[in-house]
């Protein structure tokens, strides 16, 4: 399975939990909460219980916390592909 | 100080919306047919009222849809339409000013069952999050407060038929503390194979698909979905605000059990009736025509109409059973509530959908066949809930 990206959150989210008028998911999102985005802890939940089945993997209950976008998929990446992301960090860090 | 209804919200079988439902009712129009939202042909019965034509998308914002039951759909379009009758916008009142009140029998059962369905087929993490609440019997209470940002006094009323009258009378209640604004009556439904089969179970359901209440061939009652959401005000506040309309007061109200099965003493729809004209401060001689429970049951119908008989002698009343028309709605009589004010509003009592006489020995004017134009200043609702609930509501057109 590719990485998780923005615009399969996005899409995902569209799918579970509806979109609310006022947000335009496909703008720079990013940072942007959760909470200011239209969605509770409940649509993340449905989400994340999509994206598990989906992707076949298990989330952390960080995933389920995150705040926004950008921390929710770096808490799937972390399951997905924990040695690319060390590897991306040690390349950062060098 | 008195409660009046300010706002209707209707959503039934036989019309989506206050006045394509009333003119159908009017009409004798039957939204009852043939079951379509799951197949039913392997049950004894398999006839219902859906609502038909109702697209959710296209009244409800999307992030709604995947965290609602049909029933609740139907019921926050309801209340969306009722506010908007009586002319207000409900987020504009003080924070604690409005509440909401409804009646359920059942909750979001075909969203509760699919889920279930979704544990035992493929597991846990099949199972929607929004099982958490959608199915639960309070959730329309909930789901409509969120929306119309009401957080003053609320609840939920389960007592089957009765709930649309005791969630009135609750509202009535809560006006009369105080609250400025009481959004109140039952939307509900549950046509789904779980749902049916708690309908069968009452041994009530007309397996010849027919309702035909107080007739000589009644053979029980079709079920139905839908209901309707009414605004409830405090009468001068409503006037101060310049209601555009005044449906009526609820000016009496009662709530009685029936006895334990078998204990030999007569059940207590005719004391919640009497109560509820003593409440009201009326007399029998007051009531201009009956909404009758009209559970469409020979031995039910023929204990109503001993009740009517008693408190207005025989063929002392009109009366009248438009549900005959959509079916015992799940939300309780709360629509048999916005029909009676509709009649009062054009001075006309609907007929009793197909019915084509009452039986004779009931000694009833019973309104069958056209609706009857009629000077109407009072109405009498009746309701008995599965179970040995009994409600009255008396309403009375607003000076």
């Amino acid at each position: 399975m590719p990485l998780l990206e923005l615009s399969d959150l996005t899409r995902l989210l569209r799918e579970c939990a509806g979109e609310d008028e006022a947000v335009d998911l496909d703008g720079d999102v990013l940072d942007v909460s959760f909470y200011e985005l239209g969605y509770d802890s409940l649509a993340i939940l449905q989400v994340t219980g999509r994206i598990q089945r989906e992707y076949g993997i298990e989330l952390p209950e960080e995933a389920i916390g995150a705040e926004t976008p950008r921390e929710f998929l770096a808490a799937v990446h972390q399951v997905q592909a924990p040695e690319q992301l060390a590897e991306v960090r040690k390349i950062a860090a060098a | 100080m008195s409660a009046l209804v300010t706002g209707l919200g209707v959503v039934a079988p036989n019309g989506l919306g206050t006045e394509e439902y009333w003119a159908a009712t009017l009409a004798g129009k039957s939204g009852l047919g043939p079951i379509t939202r799951f197949d039913a042909s392997g049950y004894p019965a398999r006839v219902a009222g859906e609502v038909p034509g109702f697209t959710a998308a296209d009244h409800l914002p999307s992030r709604l849809l995947p965290q609602t039951d049909q029933m609740t759909r139907l019921a926050l379009v309801a209340a969306d339409w009722a506010l908007r009758d009586a002319g207000v916008r409900a987020e504009e009142l003080p924070e604690y000013a409005a509440g909401v009140v409804t009646a359920a029998s059942g909750g979001g059962v075909e969203f509760g069952q699919r889920e279930l369905q979704a544990l035992w087929e493929h597991g846990r993490e099949h199972v929607s999050a929004y099982q958490s609440f959608a199915w639960f019997y309070a959730v329309n209470t909930g789901q409509i407060s969120i929306r119309q940002r009401t957080k003053g006094p609320s609840g939920v009323l389960v007592t089957e038929q009765a709930g649309g009258l005791d969630a009135l009378g609750q509202a009535r209640r809560e006006v009369r503390k105080g609250v400025r604004l009481m959004l109140s009556g039952g939307v509900d439904g549950a046509l789904c194979p779980w749902g049916w089969v708690a309908q069968l179970a009452t041994g009530r359901v007309s397996e010849a698909g027919e309702y035909l209440p107080f007739a000589a061939e009644a053979s029980g009652y079709l079920p139905g979905e839908g209901g309707a959401i009414l605004v409830v005000e405090e009468a001068a506040a409503a006037r101060q605000r310049g209601a555009a309309h005044r449906y009526g007061e609820l000016a009496g109200y009662a709530a009685t059990m029936d006895p334990a099965p078998g204990s030999g003493r007569p059940p207590g729809l005719g004391r919640a009736a009497a109560n509820a004209l003593a409440d009201a401060g009326l007399t029998a001689a007051d009531i201009d025509v009956v909404f009758a429970d009209a559970a469409g049951v020979p031995e039910l119908d023929r204990a109503e109409a001993a009740v009517l008989v008693d408190l207005f002698g025989p063929y002392g009343v009109p009366v009248t059973a438009p549900k005959s028309l959509t079916g015992r709605l799940a939300g309780g009589a709360a629509l048999d509530v916005a029909s009676a004010l509709l009649a009062l509003r054009d001075g006309v009592i609907p007929p009793s959908g197909p019915v084509r006489e009452p039986a004779a020995a009931l000694r009833l004017d019973l309104v069958c066949g056209a609706a009857r134009p009629a000077p109407l200043r009072t109405a009498l609702v009746l309701a008995r809930g599965y179970g040995g609930f009994n409600a009255a509501l008396v309403v009375r057109a607003a000076n």
